[in-house]
Order: structure tokens, then C-alpha cells, then sequence
């Protein structure tokens, strides 16, 4: 078990190194390209297999209880250890984590983007891989921001590089946003770890933030805070993500809003509530309220990009949409009840299975037409997606139903679970304030249903014989074997989450309930 | 009145063996002189291995000197590799001294007091300075010969200095360490000119001059006063004696120590002693450049550690509160300046760095200060930092010489694309740039910053550990800036330079390739295993 997580950080590093060197004899493939890009499919399969393999081997009955540890001594003069484990809580986003990346592999595999030789492609890829994993699996506060920190240069290069229009620009301000908010997270964790004397999260949960002051707690709290909200992102620290997106090859797009923004959540959960309750007490209905805000702006902003005469890009919409319904993630974690913070985990996840797919989805039809553009796309009458590549719009709408939360699919049991949680805040939380955030997210979830069916409108529906501009009808591609194989796992997966949220929430339950209690449970 | 105990303390016998020690010990610094035989009761024992790091690099110079009058012209280059060989040998020779036991030059009357100690700290930071000099000598191989300087002096001037520095981590009494500091000294003022006909080089080497020499004279003022209040030389000795120093000479005492610091700050380049460096490091060949950034400002650090946590603990409630503003406005005058260098400015990617060596140099001071309020085990965290910063630093100049022999302008722009270019030297200033910004993968680089926010914070200086996270937060920007630019695109080059660009890709100097792999893979392994230097950090390094 322990070398199997350990095997699972530690191999897409060596994947990527691997990547580099020229093929060996017998996997030189049809040509260089084809065999780098095979092998970063291989890599990510064998880490997916192994990943699947732990959840097999997890012991489902204490997921509250880190297994598969491992711990050894790294930098003793820091007292920095290797300290790598999964619980209930992290296990879950481990192997969406090393699925998304499977899928982008393989999806590159057969459309790669634009730019640059393949080879420092995979590279990046497995080194980002790598970075995501080890957030997820560390607990040590140092490897958590080298983790953290891992995942900048090759999201950087991959905008930068493989990305589209204005992508040095995007590329530049997302390094800058997430550099600033992790430097300033840096000094929070090392606040706590030098007040503590120890950067072992595993130790510092139980301690309950009993060795720190309230106001350490309440400076690590905001600092940390700070470098966590920039990553997920929590309005008004928003402003780099659509950017980004918009400016990401569709690998980059699904692995941002699928992944990277988890990491910031996850941090939340797994230090700040823990670590240092009193100061997170302190700011949670502050952050709840940045959280509503940031539900209703998300969607308001959708709501204006997917009107007629915007000129709205898909992609940006969908990262908009990605504030909106990290919002609800926020929201429920700053209800600091175990409601909410299970509802914020499934949120989580949900979001990673549904936006990436969105984004995928959304990749395919810039393909095709070359434009995410919306108003282009729809021309006069709409795309008429039903008419002319009906499986493909048959995903877009399964994806966009999913996204506003129809139950039944994984969409919807985060946010209600989220809402509740706001319904019913822990004590010494206001009540009213956390009633007032709980209906500015309701009303949220009315916008979220309003855009999406806009787009479908607009994108599925209208008159498939109708001319774009002075051109013929467009011909269009339905759905690539590929692009089955790529997008199956993450509808089959939407659909279970949505249809049996026990598989998650038992998982995630118990830990958080223990996270909460600290060394009193 | 007070006359009368000063000259009292002047006809101490003690005072009397410490001249004739420190006498003893410059000479072996020069490696002129072997020791005289004299009174059986002054003479003291010489351990020759514990000085063999100071005295081979010295022999070596002076072989190389003599040898430049007999060699022929086409067997010139054989003097660099000689100077290399001997510093690698130098460096060789501090293995047998890892026990960290052993010191000469000891009083004959009191032997705990001893001019010269082979202990840990004195090891590591020769350590850092012969292996600093070694990577200097390899970057030197060829710029000796494209710059058509006269081999012998130059290779003369680098080992004499080299040797210097290497005897000042292990001075223990002030002749001594101002001796070793002037050795060290003097021949970098003659190395920043050699440039002949250049002049930016003569000038940068005339300011370099004159403000040295200044500084020198006032540290020596000090020194002078520190002996009158004390009556003795050795570091030891003078920190017992200032515990209770007269109530008359408690003035003069306080302004010794205060001018002694003065010195060794000029050295580090801490502001207000900073303005020569830029000039300095501009006119300079690019290898002297980065060994001044690197032993130069060792020097200076080993100095200040010496004087003020060894010899003047007792005033530590008046040098502890003057480093750590020091410290504050080295790192953020540097930062700030370093900031506002436009990267199309001609030398500009030198003058970025030397800008950003008197920010770092303000990290440096940083556990020094934090020793005045919490014991002298902070100092730890600056020689791990040192370390750190030796090798990737010197990496950056490497990397740097690499690119002025096609681009000798050598601006920041100039590194535009360098990755399409030369990507092995790209990366390599790439890590190099991110272990100087405190980044990952730079994770060296970052665990080192970690320890001396840590010895800021253990010492209460919490002030300081927040200006420190500021200007670590300032100099990510020009360091990213610089790192992007390494990855964009070629400029688009008009068609009669793109066949430079072809003429530029031809190999580069096999000298040169090493030094920036020796520097690479250090930082390389220092990030994979910190602890190799930062043990320092959380041991003494002094015997107790």
C-alpha cells in the first residue's frame, strides 16, 4: 500500500524525465512524436491502474485513519519530512486527479494542440501530474507548497506555449497571481510551523491550533487564506482565471478547472479548518460572503456572456462559471459543519467531472468550427449542434443539465448539501448572515440554470440548414471514437455520483467529522 | 587619566606574544617567510597541516608569478590550469581537517588563545571560498585568453586573494583578520582593472580603491581603539576583557566596535556602503565580477561573524539592533534598485545581479542579527544561506560569461529565446534565477530563506522576518522576469543577424560548460537533499 501512493507521486516525475530522453529500441513507435505522446498515455494509465489499485486497497471501514503512509525524515534541520498518506478526504480527489490527467493523455494522444514539439508536452503534463498528486497525498505543510508550488511552471508553459490567442499575457498574469497568493501563504504555514514547532499536519490537526495564539491563528488564517482563495478562485481574486482559461489549449483548460482549482479548496479543508479552527471561526463569514458574492457575480457574468451581441467565448463562460460554483464549494466550508464541508468535498468533485467534460466538449466544437465564439457559433438561429452533429449536442446538454445541478447527477448533491450546511452554520457562527448567504446561493442556482440553458439554447438548438455568413451549411464532425473513449468515464461517473452519493460521502464523512473534532475525537 | 592604562595593557606580556604571532601568521599568508626561530619561550608550534588551505593556493601564486617570467607564450595556458589544479588541491586538503580539532599559533603563555583555528565554521566557509575560486579559476581559463590578459598576474592576483580569504574564516585574532581581509582585498582592487584600455574597468577599479581603502582605515581605527580598551588582540581574549572594561574607557571601547563593523560591512556591501558595487561589478571581467560577489562578500560575512559574535558578544544590545537595520536596508535598497534595472541597458543583466547580491547580502545579515538576541548559533543559518548562494550565484555568472562572448552588451534582452539558443544554459540560469528567488524547483533556495526567516523569528525579530517576506516577494519579480524571458520566443531578428545567430551557436568552451555543470549540479543536489547544508543551520559550528 505505502509504495503504491508513493509509486503513484512519485512516477510521473520520472515519467517526465523519461519523456525527455529518446525513445528506447522497440517503442520507437511510427515516429518520435507518436511514441512520446504513447508513452505519456502509458505513464498516466499505469499511475491511473495504480491510483485504482489503492482505492481498492483503502480500508473503507476507518477512512478516517491515514493509510498507505509514508514517513521519512527529509531535512532535519527544518524537521521536514516525507510525510505522504490518503484519508476519506483526499483519496477521492487522488483518483479524479490521476483520471482527468488519463483522460487528457489520451485525448492529446490523438489531437494534440498547437505549438511545440510533443515531447516537452508530456513532459509538462507528467511534471504538472506529479505536483497535483503530491498535494493531495503529503502531509508535511512544507511539501504541501513545494507541491503547491510544482504545479506553476508547467501550467505556465502550457498556456504560454500550446495556448491560444493572448496567451503570453494570460500565461504571465496567471503566474503572477498564483506566485503572489502562494508567497503570502508561504509565510502563513510558516507561521504555524515555526509557532508550533512542527510542519506535520497530521500532528498539528489533532493539536487543534491549541499551541498557537489566536491572533497566529487568525494571521496564518488570513495569509494562508489568502494564497488558497487566489488558486481556487474566490472572488475577487477571480480575475486571472478566465483569462487563463480562455487563453489554455482545451488539455490545460480541463486539467485547470478540473484539478488545479481542487488545490486550493483542498487546503482549505485540510489545513485551515483543522490547523487553526479559531481563526478560521474568526473569518468563515467573511469568507461565506466573498463565497455568495462570488456565486451571484459568476453567474451574472455568464448570464451577460451568453446573451445575444456579447461576443461571449465559451470558454470564458464556463471559467466564470467555475467562480460560481466554487462559490458553493467555499460556502460550504465556511459553514464549518460537517454538511457543508461534505457537500463542499462531493462540490468538488462534481465540478471536476462536469467542467472538465464541459471543457472538453467545448475544445471539440473550437475544433470544429475554429471559434468558441459565441455569437459566431450560434450565427442567426443558433448551431444547430441537434441537427448537425447530434451526439455531440446530446453531451453538451447532458453536461450543461448537469452543471446547474438537476438531481440525479453529481452536480446536485454538492450545492444542496452546501446550502444546508449555510442553513444550519456551526456555533458561534451567525445564523442570519449564513441564512442571507444561503439565499444569495439559491438565487445563484436559478442564474446557473438560466445561463446554461441559454447556451444549450443557442448551441444546440436552431436551424441546421441555415448559411453561416455567405458560406455553404457546415458539415460537421459527430463524435470522434477518441473523443468517446475520453468523455465516457466522466459521464458514467457524473451519473453515479449523482445517482449513489454514499460511495462518496461515506468516504469523506467520517474524516471530516474528525477533522473537526481534532485530537478530541 | 586614561592614558595611564592604555599603556599599561600595551606592555603586557601577552600583548607582546600576540604581535609576534601575528606577525607569524601574515607571513605564512604571503607564504613568504618561514617561521623564525627566536626565544624558546615565543616561539610558538606551527601545525602545517592546519594551514595548508592558506599556504598552498599562496605557494601556487607565487610559483605561477615566477613561472609567467620563464614560460613561452603559447605555454601560458598552462599557468591557469596550474592556479586550478592548486586550488582544487587547496580545497582537497580541508578533507584530513573535518574533525574541526585543531588550531596553531597558539600563546605560548596561554595556549587557549590561538591566532589561527581549523574549527567547523573556519572549515565550511574556506570550503566555500576555495570551491568558489576553483569555479572562478575554470570561468577565468578562458576569459584570460579572449580578453588577452596577461596570465601571470592575473592568475597571481586571483590565488593571493583567494588565499586571503581563505585565511580570514580562520583568524582568530584582529591583526590577523585585517591582514587576511587586505589580502584578500588587494589584489581584487588590481583584478577589477585588468582590463587594460578599458575605461570602465580602470574606473570601476579606482572607486573600488578608494572606498576599500577608506573603510579599511577606519576598521583598522577601531581595531586600534579595541586594543587600547582591552590590552589584547585575540578574539577570545578581547570578548572576556570586554565584559568589564573600565568605566573610562567604556566610550572608547563602544566607538571601536562600532568603527571595526564599519570594515567588514563595507565588504558585504551592506547599505550605506553599497553605491560600488554596481560600477565594480560592470567594469570588471565577468569571473571577477561573480568571484567579488561570491568570496568577496564571504569575506566581509566571515569578518563581521568573527568581530561580532566571537569577539564583541558583550555589546551585542549595540551591533544586534545596527545589523538588523542594516540588514532591512541592504535587502530592500538592493531589491528596489534591482527592480528598476530596464533590461535593454548595456550590461544590464550584470548590473541586475549585482543589485541583486546586495539584496541577498541583507538576507545574509539577517541571522547575524538575530545572534545578538539569541546566541551565536544563529550565525549558522547565514553560512548555510552563504552556501546556497556561492554556488548559484557563481552559476549565474556563469551562464552570464557564456552569453557575452557572443553578446558582449550582455543586456537582459539579450537572453531573450536563450532556451532555443542553448537550452542546457538556459535551464541552468533558469534554476539558478529560481534558487535565488526562493522558488521551486528551487527548493534550496527556498528551504535556506525558510531557515533565516526562522533564526529572525526565533530572535524576535519579527519585524524584520516581515520586511525579509516583502523583499523576497519584490525580487521574485525581476527574477521571473528574467527566467520568462529565457523562454520566449527569438526576437525577430533581421536577416543580416540571423547568421550571427548560426556563427553564436558554436561550442562553447569546455572550461566554461564545466563550471555551469559543477554549479547546476550542485544546486541540483542541494535541492534534492538540503540538509547537506542546512545542518549548519541547526548545529554550532564553533567548539563550545
Amino acid at each position: 500500500m505505502q509504495f503504491l501512493l508513493a509509486f503513484v507521486v512519485a512516477a510521473p516525475l520520472l515519467g517526465a524525465v523519461a519523456a525527455l530522453l529518446p525513445a528506447p529500441p522497440g517503442l520507437k513507435g511510427k515516429s518520435p512524436e507518436q511514441a512520446v505522446l504513447r508513452h505519456g498515455v502509458t505513464v498516466t494509465g499505469v499511475i491511473l491502474a495504480a491510483a485504482v489499485a489503492l482505492a481498492l486497497g483503502f480500508d473503507r471501514d476507518t477512512p478516517a485513519r491515514f493509510q498507505a503512509t509514508t514517513d521519512i525524515s527529509w531535512i532535519p534541520a527544518l524537521n521536514v519530512r516525507i510525510h505522504l498518506g490518503v484519508d476519506g478526504i483526499s483519496l477521492p480527489l487522488l483518483l479524479m486527479t490521476a483520471l482527468l490527467f488519463f483522460l487528457c493523455a489520451l485525448y492529446s494522444y490523438f489531437k494534440l494542440p498547437e505549438g511545440p514539439s510533443p515531447k516537452a508536452f508530456v513532459a509538462l503534463l507528467l511534471v504538472l501530474e506529479c505536483g497535483t498528486l503530491a498535494t493531495f497525498a503529503v502531509l508535511d505543510l512544507l511539501l504541501f507548497f513545494l507541491a503547491f508550488e510544482m504545479v506553476l511552471i508547467p501550467m505556465y508553459f502550457l498556456i504560454a506555449r500550446w495556448g491560444g490567442a493572448q496567451r503570453q499575457a494570460a500565461a504571465w498574469k496567471f503566474i503572477l497571481y498564483t506566485l503572489l497568493g502562494s508567497v503570502v501563504m508561504l509565510l502563513g504555514l510558516l507561521l504555524i510551523g515555526l509557532n508550533s514547532g512542527t510542519f506535520d499536519m497530521v500532528a498539528l490537526a489533532s493539536d487543534n491550533g491549541r499551541e498557537l495564539t489566536h491572533t497566529s491563528q487568525l494571521l496564518a488564517v488570513l495569509a494562508i487564506g489568502i494564497g488558497l482563495a487566489v488558486k481556487t478562485p474566490m472572488w475577487p481574486l477571480h480575475s486571472w482565471l478566465p483569462d487563463a482559461h480562455t487563453a489554455a489549449p482545451t488539455v490545460g483548460s480541463v486539467l485547470l478547472a478540473g484539478v488545479l482549482l481542487k488545490m486550493g479548496t483542498y487546503g482549505f479543508v485540510r489545513i485551515l479548518i483543522p490547523v487553526t479552527p479559531d481563526g478560521m471561526a474568526t473569518f468563515a463569514p467573511y469568507l461565506g460572503a466573498f463565497a455568495a458574492i462570488g456565486i451571484v457575480y459568476g453567474s451574472l457574468a455568464c448570464l451577460s456572456l451568453a446573451r445575444k451581441g456579447n461576443k461571449g467565448d465559451l470558454k470564458r463562460l464556463i471559467a466564470y462559471s467555475s467562480v460560481g460554483h466554487m462559490g458553493f464549494v467555499l460556502l460550504g466550508i465556511a459553514s464549518m459543519t460537517p454538511t457543508g464541508i461534505n457537500g463542499a468535498l462531493f462540490a468538488n468533485i462534481a465540478h471536476g467531472l462536469i467542467t472538465g467534460l464541459l471543457f472538453f466538449l467545448v475544445g471539440a466544437l473550437k475544433d470544429r468550427y475554429g471559434t468558441a465564439d459565441l455569437d459566431t457559433l450560434a450565427g442567426v438561429t443558433g448551431a444547430a449542434l441537434y441537427g448537425r452533429a447530434p451526439r455531440l449536442g446530446a453531451l453538451l446538454a447532458f453536461a450543461a443539465v448537469a452543471s446547474l445541478g438537476l438531481p440525479g447527477l453529481a452536480g446536485f448533491w454538492g450545492e444542496m448539501l452546501a446550502l444546508f450546511g449555510a442553513f444550519d452554520p456551526a456555533r458561534g457562527l451567525s445564523r442570519p448572515a449564513f441564512l442571507t448567504y444561503m439565499a444569495f446561493g439559491a438565487f445563484g442556482t436559478l442564474l446557473t440554470a438560466a445561463y446554461l440553458l441559454i447556451v444549450v439554447r443557442r448551441v444546440c438548438m436552431g436551424d441546421p440548414g441555415a448559411r453561416t455568413g455567405s458560406g455553404p451549411a457546415l458539415e460537421l464532425a459527430d463524435v470522434h471514437r477518441y473523443e468517446f473513449a475520453a468523455w465516457t468515464p466522466l459521464v458514467a461517473l457524473t451519473v453515479l455520483a449523482g445517482l449513489w452519493p454514499a460511495v462518496l460521502l461515506g468516504l469523506t464523512d467520517p474524516a471530516v467529522q474528525k477533522l473537526l473534532a481534532g485530537g478530541n475525537a | 587619566m586614561t592614558a595611564l592604562p592604555v599603556l599599561s595593557a600595551l606592555s603586557a606580556p601577552p600583548a607582546l606574544a600576540t604581535a609576534k604571532a601575528t606577525t607569524a601568521t601574515a607571513a605564512t599568508a604571503a607564504a613568504t617567510a618561514a617561521p623564525a626561530a627566536g626565544a624558546a619561550s615565543v616561539v610558538q608550534s606551527v601545525d602545517w597541516l592546519a594551514i595548508t588551505p592558506v599556504v598552498l593556493p599562496a605557494a601556487v601564486a607565487l610559483v605561477v608569478l615566477v613561472a609567467d617570467l620563464f614560460v613561452p607564450q603559447r605555454l601560458k595556458p598552462l599557468l591557469g590550469w596550474l592556479s586550478v589544479a592548486g586550488l582544487a588541491a587547496a580545497t582537497a586538503t580541508l578533507l584530513p581537517l573535518r574533525a574541526g580539532d585543531r588550531s596553531t599559533f597558539c600563546l605560548t603563555t596561554d595556549p587557549g588563545a590561538c591566532s589561527y583555528t581549523a574549527d567547523h565554521f573556519a572549515l565550511v566557509i574556506q570550503f566555500l571560498v576555495l570551491a568558489g575560486a576553483l569555479v572562478t579559476a575554470l570561468l577565468s581559463v578562458t576569459a584570460v585568453q579572449d580578453a588577452r590578459m596577461p596570465a601571470g598576474e592575473y592568475w597571481f592576483l586571483l590565488l593571493s586573494s583567494a588565499a586571503g580569504a581563505a585565511l580570514l574564516p580562520a583568524s582568530r585574532d584582529l591583526a590577523t583578520l585585517i591582514v587576511a581581509l587586505e589580502v584578500a582585498s588587494l589584489p581584487a582592487f588590481a583584478l577589477v582593472g585588468m582590463r587594460r584600455g578599458d575605461r570602465l574597468s580602470s574606473e570601476a577599479a579606482l572607486k573600488f580603491f578608494l572606498s576599500s581603502v577608506t573603510a579599511t582605515a577606519v576598521s583598522l581605527m577601531g581595531v586600534s581603539f579595541v586594543y587600547a580598551a582591552t590590552g589584547s588582540l585575540h578574539l577570545t581574549q578581547v570578548a572576556d576583557r570586554l565584559e568589564d572594561v573600565p568605566g573610562q574607557l567604556d566610550t572608547l571601547a563602544m566607538a571601536g566596535v562600532a568603527l571595526t563593523l564599519v570594515g567588514f560591512a563595507f565588504k558585504t556591501a551592506a547599505v550605506p556602503f553599497h553605491f560600488w558595487v554596481p560600477d565594480t561589478y560592470v567594469g570588471a571581467p565577468l569571473p571577477i565580477a561573480g568571484y567579488l560577489s561570491v568570496i568577496g562578500k564571504a569575506v566581509g560575512f566571515t569578518g563581521l561573524i568573527l568581530v561580532t559574535v566571537i569577539a564583541f558578544p558583550a555589546y551585542s544590545d549595540i551591533w544586534g539592533p545596527a545589523l538588523a537595520v542594516l540588514a532591512a536596508l541592504t535587502m530592500t535598497l538592493g531589491n528596489a534598485a534591482a527592480l528598476r534595472q530596464s533590461a535593454d541597458r548595456a550590461h544590464s543583466a550584470v548590473r541586475l545581479l549585482a543589485w541583486s547580491s546586495v539584496g541577498q547580502a541583507g538576507y545574509l545579515l539577517v541571522p547575524i542579527a538575530a545572534a545578538a538576541y539569541s546566541g551565536r548559533d544563529q550565525i549558522g543559518s547565514t553560512v548555510a544561506y552563504a552556501l546556497m548562494y556561492a554556488a548559484v550565484n557563481l552559476g549565474a555568472f556563469a551562464v552570464a560569461a557564456l552569453v557575452a562572448r557572443t553578446e558582449p552588451q550582455n543586456r537582459i534582452s539579450d537572453y531573450r529565446g536563450l532556451y532555443a539558443r542553448r537550452p542546457a544554459a538556459a535551464l541552468a540560469l533558469a534554476f539558478f534565477l529560481l534558487c535565488l528567488a526562493g522558488l521551486p524547483p528551487g527548493i534550496i533556495g527556498l528551504f535556506a530563506k525558510v531557515t533565516v526567516f526562522q533564526s529572525a523569528v526565533d530572535a524576535g525579530l519579527g519585524w524584520l522576518a516581515v520586511v525579509m517576506a516583502v523583499n523576497v516577494v519584490m525580487a521574485l519579480y525581476y527574477y521571473l522576469r528574467w527566467t520568462a524571458l529565457l523562454f520566449r520566443a527569438p526576437a525577430p531578428a533581421a536577416d543580416g543577424t540571423s547568421e550571427d545567430a548560426a556563427g553564436a551557436r558554436t561550442k562553447a568552451p569546455w572550461p566554461l560548460t564545466a563550471a555551469i555543470a559543477v554549479t547546476a549540479v550542485t544546486a541540483v543536489v542541494l535541492s534534492g537533499a538540503p540538509q547537506l547544508v542546512l545542518r549548519f543551520a541547526s548545529g554550532s559550528l564553533f567548539p563550545q
